[in-house]
């Protein structure tokens, strides 16, 4: 099925990611190039088939329920990107992480 | 020369007391600050961090507590959080990221007493084949300054080639070991999945990643492998095996052994000069006694397609923890909070990954889960079971590792279809969870005369790699082309030429 302009812009906002005007037209162009190698899958016919998710038939291990991590949260916070619009100050305050205003 | 020195021989050399490790590290150090700035290899290198790691080697050399890669420069590709290294995995959104936590493979080589040479360059999240969507620049294969030296372990493969390390560690999703160690001339082993954990690695595809080591030979490898493998709680995925001396078969004879190869890795593709070095390899195998079976894979070709359904719908699952709030790149000036999520992954992603991010998003999404998603986890088994198949009449599987050897920089860098198929002839192991290598086979001339580096794939059955790093190194004990090193004096001296300006 052909990619239109339209749907690039659905899937950059699904991703969060900005896509300008601009760029849509050849971000449209490459990806329309891998969804056609990617379409070589429909002639295959998988009737029946149980989809591989994992390569190994396992199940998921249960460990014991005991505090298994430390307490890393000032270590962590040194890596907290700069506040931005125009303040350069570390994006964090009282342990927490600072973002922008989400409840009026 | 002890830069060419197999890591056996320099354990041997520490443990004499030969040289000392502080000594060993230097060297590599002092060749690092000579190539690097031309080759690129390494993005971060720490001198202090790195001697003082050297010099408590030493005093545990000093103490007779030791192993036999205590004391041993290896370099760590970017991708393994390394606690209090900038761990980037080749993407501005992680440029100032310093590591909280050590990944498991780091704290395995701590744990031996080996040093951290430094941070190799590598794409972007992993995500290539050729080390051009690193943000902090591409990689010069130090066979051939105009080519690439593959991907995404680029830097490891370049810094191994050049000898500006011991050996290294590297990852491979699709084929991120294999080809920059068929392009560079190396060996490299990518485990069994599940044999090595991914415990602070940086998740690209998590069904599919898997770490391992890049080395000068089969038998390097294989000491790399005992430190690097076992389980480990922290990976939901690791597998709980017993330990495993990966040494233990190097010198089995090979009399009698079983080479399968698929007609589908000698079909269209493939370049001649590269199906030429196969074949001579395969040639050798038979006067060591192995007897060839034609085998066929039938789903081979499929597996890009499969592959550029998952790996994507993966990493955009993976990577929607870049937002920007808690680490990583944030936009300098946003509206609101969705503008901060946008603009900070638009400005903090490189194109490859967002195409990658933007694909996976678009197959995961409502009403095409089952076209697209589904499907490719069926075929997946279908491929899967192919090897199941082969692996009753064969042994091992041997085929070329890439389709073709090193190209120019900048040749396939605007055309994703094109660059994504250097990995035909690996991919397909990752999706199955087998193990595959490349080993050195040989050169072959590229059309302005250079003699570039071809890798032979050797890929084993579920935690087979003592018996393919068997494989390998009887190889290596009756040919030659695993201990060629490339010649860097035409490399450009940028550091010196700094000094002169």
């Amino acid at each position: 099925m052909a990619l239109s302009i339209e749907d690039i812009k659905k899937v950059a906002h699904l991703a969060r990611i900005e896509v300008s005007e601009g760029d849509a037209a050849a971000t449209l162009f490459k990806l329309t190039g891998i969804l056609g190698l990617i379409e070589q899958m429909q002639a295959v016919d998988t009737t029946g088939i149980v989809p591989m998710s994992h390569s190994q038939d396992l199940s998921q291990r249960l460990r014991d329920d005991v505090v298994t991590k430390t307490n890393l949260r000032d270590e962590f916070q040194k890596n907290a990107p700069a506040l931005g619009n125009g303040s350069t100050e570390q994006a964090v305050a009282g342990g927490l992480y600072l973002v922008p205003k989400v409840i009026e | 020369m002890m830069i060419n020195s197999s890591l056996k021989q320099l354990g041997e050399m520490l443990q004499a007391k030969t040289i000392s490790s502080v000594e060993l590290t230097q060297s590599f150090l002092t060749r690092i600050s000579q190539y690097n700035p031309s080759i690129n290899a390494y993005i971060s290198l720490d001198e202090a961090k790195t001697l003082a790691q050297a010099k408590a080697a030493d005093a545990r050399i000093a103490a007779g507590d030791v192993t036999p890669l205590t004391g041993i420069p290896i370099a760590q590709k970017d991708i393994f959080c390394a606690k209090g290294w900038r761990t980037t995995c080749g993407s501005k959104m992680l440029a100032n990221f310093i590591a909280p936590y050590d990944a498991h493979v780091i704290s395995q080589f701590d744990a031996v007493g080996a040093v951290n040479l430094g941070k190799t360059n590598m794409d972007e999240f992993a995500m290539g084949s050729s080390n051009e969507t690193s943000y902090f620049g591409g990689v010069k294969n130090p066979w051939s300054f105009d080519r690439v030296p593959g991907g995404s372990s680029g830097g490891s493969a370049a810094a191994v080639a050049a000898r500006l390390c011991a050996a290294a560690t590297g990852t491979d999703t699709g084929g991120s070991i294999r080809q920059p160690a068929s392009l560079c001339g190396l060996t490299g082993l990518k485990p069994t999945y599940g044999v090595v954990s991914r415990f602070g690695m940086i998740a690209f595809a998590s069904s599919l990643d898997q770490a391992g080591p890049m080395a000068k030979s089969a038998e390097d490898c294989a000491l790399m492998m005992n430190v690097m493998a076992g389980f480990d709680e922290r990976d939901s995925t690791s597998l709980n095996r017993a330990k495993e001396d990966y040494t233990k078969d190097l010198n089995k004879p090979l009399a009698g052994l079983k080479v399968g190869l698929p007609k589908e890795f000698f079909a269209e593709g493939l370049d001649a000069s590269v199906g030429k070095v196969i074949e001579t390899a395969i040639e050798e195998y038979k006067k060591l006694g192995a007897e060839i079976v034609e085998i066929s894979l039938p789903n081979t070709g499929l597996s890009i397609p499969v592959y550029y359904v998952l790996a994507p719908a993966e990493a955009s699952s993976n990577l929607s923890r870049y937002d920007g709030v808690r680490y990583g790149h944030r936009a300098a000036e946003y509206t609101d909070l969705m503008d901060m999520y946008n603009k900070s992954r638009a400005e903090g992603f490189g194109a490859e990954v967002k195409r990658r991010i933007l694909i996976g998003t678009y197959v995961l999404s409502a009403g095409y889960y089952d076209a697209y998603y589904l499907k490719a986890q069926q075929i997946r088994r279908l491929i899967a079971q192919d090897f199941t198949e082969a692996f009753k009449k064969c042994d091992v599987i041997m085929g070329p590792a890439a389709p073709s050897t090193a190209f120019k920089a900048g040749e396939k860098v605007d055309d994703p279809v094109a660059m994504y198929l250097q990995d035909i002839y690996t991919i397909s192991t990752n999706l199955a969870g087998l193990p595959g290598m490349s080993v050195p086979a040989g050169f072959a001339q590229s059309d302005d005369g250079k003699a570039l580096p071809v890798g032979l794939q050797i890929i084993g059955n579920y935690f087979d790699e003592a018996r393919m790093l068997n494989v390998a190194h009887q190889y290596q004990q009756v040919t030659d082309w695993h201990v060629q090193a490339p010649d860097l004096s035409q490399l450009p001296d940028l550091n010196q030429s700094e000094g002169v300006a």
